[in-house]
């Protein structure tokens, strides 16, 4: 019961933080949806690797990890992108999001476990 | 630079608390042995992109739908549900020893997320008569 408190507030603060990231980088800086997204998983992998080098679990894994980590970072979001970008035929985009996930979302959870291990 | 909206971060938050005590209730479902195909994090990612395809496709049909709905739904509630962390710390973690594995779950995911979106969006429209298009051909 305590874990699943735990969770709530971790999720609650993740969620919106993903909101409040996506809203200033659109207003600062001008960066589109999919910019957005990029950036909140990346850094959402990262902090999640750092807990898993720090071999973090009860309730910290809980609070950070699949409260605030899961929360802040989304899947749904990334592949209606990639979905739209596909049906819409900009094929080059679709390769470009994915790789760029990939490309710097593992080794952004691999710094962190390393650097926390 | 505009303020954030507080009614939207509001529903966010609370939509991310409902979708993620929702992903924790499947990870104690189905536990996670490492070194193993993570099934609830495979699950609940396609899912979520089903009913992500679900909710825009209901979206399109329904004009006068609350403006709240989609911050609370998609951003909040499916957020909260999918995760990207977790994919790829157990990516990586699958790397370590298991490398076919590993990409066959990255892969998987990626493939049958975004397809998932595309099945959800098919079924949304089949569903939802659209109004616009019922208003300009009688």
């Amino acid at each position: 019961m305590t874990t699943a408190l735990l969770v709530a507030l971790g999720a609650a603060v993740g969620a919106a933080g993903r909101h409040l990231t996506n809203h200033w980088l659109r207003e600062r800086f001008g960066a589109t949806p999919a910019g957005g997204t990029l950036a909140v998983n990346l850094l959402g992998s990262f902090v999640l690797g750092v807990l898993a080098g720090a071999a973090a679990d009860g309730g910290w894994l809980a609070l950070l990890g699949i409260g605030f980590c899961g929360a802040y970072t989304t899947f749904s979001t990334l592949a209606l992108e990639l979905w739209s970008a596909f049906e819409d035929g900009r094929r080059r985009e679709v390769v470009a999001n994915a790789a760029l996930s990939l490309a710097l979302g593992l080794p952004a959870a691999y710094l962190g476990i390393w650097l926390a291990s | 630079m505009a303020a954030p909206d507080p009614r939207t971060v509001a529903v966010v938050a609370a939509g991310g608390v409902v979708g993620s005590l929702g992903r924790y209730a499947a990870g104690l479902a189905l536990p996670h042995a490492p070194g193993t195909f993570p099934w609830a994090t495979f699950l609940v990612n396609v899912s979520g992109s089903l009913a992500m395809g679900l909710l825009v496709a209901w979206l399109v049909t329904h004009p006068g739908a609350h403006r709240l709905a989609r911050p609370f739904v998609g951003v909040g509630v499916l957020g909260g549900w999918t995760t990207f962390s977790t994919l790829a710390v157990d990516t990586v973690r699958l790397g370590d020893g298991h490398e076919q594995l590993a990409l066959l779950y990255v892969a998987a995911t990626f493939v049958v997320g975004i397809l998932a979106v595309g099945l959800g969006s098919l079924i949304g429209r089949r569903t939802w008569p659209d109004i616009s298009g019922a208003q300009e051909d009688p």
